[in-house]
């Protein structure tokens, strides 16, 4: 397969992820802030956001396992998930994480557990998406082509 | 009278979350600011060299300074942090005869007016919604500026109230939720 085949590739993956609303405009915002000064700069950010989001997801399972759950607790960690993933465009997951929070609010325990499900599939579609596309990534450099940016 | 525009402004970004910090240390970079990036504002208050300011209030703002480790020209920092908020920060700095004008910008992932209005009123000089986006970086440069020329006229009066006389409103563009 020939640099231009996988520079398609990488395009197509990339705008279906934004049609199906697994990325919003904070991507790009990522995408923009790479240069040859930080050339790693989206992976970077988007492994520590892996890396943050496994814990922050465990954190909620633990604090809704307890008893009494303390809905506080919970939201504490919500709250910060919402922030990551703000902070890199992970739109679905922001909204599940709004969704969360108002049933931490309401106190409500059967919708908290049902989030944490969504969550939980969210953030496991929207990783092996990301993987996909920084695997295509991988592919363009290694064959000395340049990646494709949305504009 | 030259006033020194190319020489690089150090800005302390204060942050909790790993991510926002990754992120605001490099738009602040795009924009070739010096950054110093703490995850707390007790680390901050540390750099500023706070802890020894309370030994001296009848000093003068030049004495301060040599105690200070780095020169800071802005703090911008996050609002929601555990311990100390980036409103006791903001309190804190404004309280201290040697740092109270160093502009200090706050973020926040919540648009809430009476927060943003407390902020401005406590004399911060910006307050970005998160995430925060380079056009937020580009409205910086202007505060530096004047700090700047304020420090080589040597005013003694804090001009800063000036800045809020104008309408403020918070990016309503970005969708939030």
């Amino acid at each position: 397969m020939d640099v231009i085949q996988w520079q398609r590739q990488h395009r197509d993956h990339q705008a279906s992820m934004f049609r199906e609303g697994f990325l919003d405009d904070q991507f790009i915002q990522l995408q923009k802030l790479q240069d040859e000064t930080s050339p790693d700069f989206v992976i970077e950010v988007i492994t520590m956001f892996f890396a943050d989001s496994e814990n922050l997801i465990n954190n909620m399972k633990q604090a809704l396992e307890q008893t009494p759950v303390d809905f506080r607790q919970v939201d504490a960690h919500v709250h910060q998930y919402k922030g990551s993933s703000a902070s890199v465009g992970a739109a679905r997951v922001k909204n599940v994480c709004v969704t969360f929070r108002n049933f931490c609010d309401a106190q409500n325990l059967e919708g908290c557990a049902r989030c944490l499900q969504q969550l939980q599939h969210e953030y496991s579609l929207l990783k092996s998406n990301l993987q996909h596309l920084f695997g295509l990534q991988q592919q363009i450099q290694a064959a000395g082509g340049s990646i494709p940016t949305i504009e | 009278m030259a006033i020194a525009a190319d020489s690089q402004f150090h800005v302390l970004a204060v942050d909790d979350s790993r991510i926002d910090r990754m992120l605001i240390e490099r738009l602040l970079k795009t924009s070739s600011f010096h950054v110093t990036a703490v995850d707390s504002a007790t680390k901050a208050l540390k750099i500023l060299g706070l802890v020894e300011d309370d030994l001296r209030n009848f000093d003068t703002s030049v004495a301060s300074k040599f105690h200070q480790d780095v020169e800071v020209n802005m703090i911008i920092t996050d609002y929601c942090m555990p311990g100390m908020t980036g409103y006791d920060l903001l309190r804190k700095i404004k309280e201290s005869k040697s740092l109270k004008d160093i502009p200090v910008v706050i973020m926040s992932s919540e648009n809430v007016p009476s927060r943003i209005n407390r902020c401005l009123e406590e004399g911060a000089e910006e307050f970005f919604l998160k995430p925060v986006q380079q056009s937020d970086v580009n409205k910086l440069k202007p505060h530096l500026l004047k700090s700047r020329v304020k420090e080589e006229q040597e005013q003694p009066i804090n001009n800063k109230r000036k800045g809020m006389e104008e309408s403020y409103s918070p990016n309503k563009n970005r969708q939030k939720m």
